[in-house]
């Protein structure tokens, strides 16, 4: 299992060359991975995207398309979080949340 | 139907876990998710595995539907409340499938799994132990469900609506974002389709906007209620959160989901398609 840190979730398996992967993970101010959260992916007009809940160990991951993006982070007992990101194709946007 | 007959929220479900006729059903993308902790006394269906026909793209048929309720004690007479992740796309679907099957009391429990674990309710890993039943379905209800040729028949005449995200109408994206953007199908949409994206129907926890909200935003965006009208997404499991919400909720009379979807019509040889954000012509 990965440690709560950027870049902790496995590429294995992941076309990434053809792929505009978003992905990072969830933390609390303490630095705890969140797991159960959920991540928004909102498009450049704000309109949803796609929503996954974290992993076990706070992770998440989408495959967008190049451009801008924003993440929407909702977790029990604290207000949404929102984060922007830019994704291009052959590469992987990370991304800490802290909640 | 009015909200009340078709949607429950999750104080209702709390007031409900030890009624022996209510039975809560979860259903996800995910079908892990169930093992992780379900509401206390759920059932799991797999959308795929329990639904869909194992070799031919379809639906398990109707003796089949009835042997799977009946092993997973399912009665005819029960309230059957179904919820699940991905703001119950998957339990929108599974209530539609029941409704074609013609179970009479069937309800989605509004925010699904999402809003009951941001409010931190109680989940558990314990199985539910339900008796056997002896289910009797109904013939499909093939007046909710729409395939490809009156689909095709439809450009330019009926409503249609593809509920995807506007990256996918457009053809920038071919699937929802947390699956891999591989396909063998085309991207854009069916002409004339107006995009309207399931989640203008739902808050961000998941739960329903109000008849009024929802009457404004397909109005709004060009859907004639006089006219019959057919949901679409990719798979269909989208598509029938929309059609929960023109049929159940707003009670319009002639709605169908193309369960097809995008995977079966962009992938047809020789029908038209609009790539860009605009609908298209006919």
């Amino acid at each position: 299992m990965c440690g709560a840190k950027v870049g902790g979730l496995s590429l294995e398996g992941v076309d990434v060359d053809n792929q505009s992967v978003i992905q990072g993970v969830v933390i609390t101010a303490d630095e705890q991975p969140v797991s159960g959260a959920y991540v928004r992916l909102l498009d450049r007009t704000g309109e949803f995207t796609a929503e996954v809940p974290t992993s076990a160990t706070g992770h998440f991951r989408f495959f967008a398309a190049p451009g801008a993006w924003t993440l929407r982070t909702l977790a029990p007992k604290v207000d949404p979080v929102d984060r922007a990101v830019e994704a291009s194709r052959g590469s992987v946007a990370e991304v800490l949340i802290t909640i | 139907m009015s909200r009340e007959a078709v949607l429950v929220n999750s104080e209702w479900v709390e007031e409900h876990l030890s009624d022996p006729n209510v039975v809560l059903v979860e259903v996800d993308e995910d079908t892990s998710a169930y093992e992780k902790g379900h509401i206390r006394g759920a059932i799991r269906l797999d959308w795929k595995n329990d639904l869909q026909d194992p070799v031919r793209r379809d639906f398990v048929n109707k003796e089949q539907f009835e042997q799977l309720l009946s092993s997973r004690g399912v009665g005819n007479d029960n309230t059957v409340v179904l919820y699940g992740g991905n703001n119950n796309w998957f339990a929108a679907y599974a209530y539609w499938y029941f409704k074609l099957y013609g179970h009479a009391d069937a309800k989605l429990l509004d925010g699904g799994r999402k809003k009951w674990e941001l409010d931190s309710r109680e989940l558990t890993s314990e199985q539910p132990n339900r008796e056997t039943t002896s289910y009797r379905a109904n013939g499909p209800d093939l007046a909710i469900r729409a395939f490809r040729d009156e689909v095709v028949e439809a450009i330019g005449s009926l409503n249609l609506v593809d509920v995807r995200s506007p990256d996918e109408y457009a053809g920038r994206l071919l699937a929802p974002a947390h699956l891999p953007q591989e396909s063998a199908q085309r991207g854009g949409h069916i002409p004339t389709a107006s995009n309207i994206p399931w989640s203008k129907a739902a808050n961000d926890d998941g739960t329903f906007r109000s008849d009024e909200e929802l009457t404004k935003l397909y109005s709004g965006a060009g859907v004639d209620f006089d006219t019959d009208t057919i949901a679409y997404c990719r798979i269909g499991e989208r598509s029938a959160h929309t059609w929960f919400v023109l049929h159940e909720l707003l009670d319009q009379p002639n709605v169908k989901n193309y369960d097809g979807s995008w995977t079966e019509y962009g992938s047809l040889v020789g029908v038209p398609i609009a790539v860009g954000d605009d609908p298209g012509q006919a």
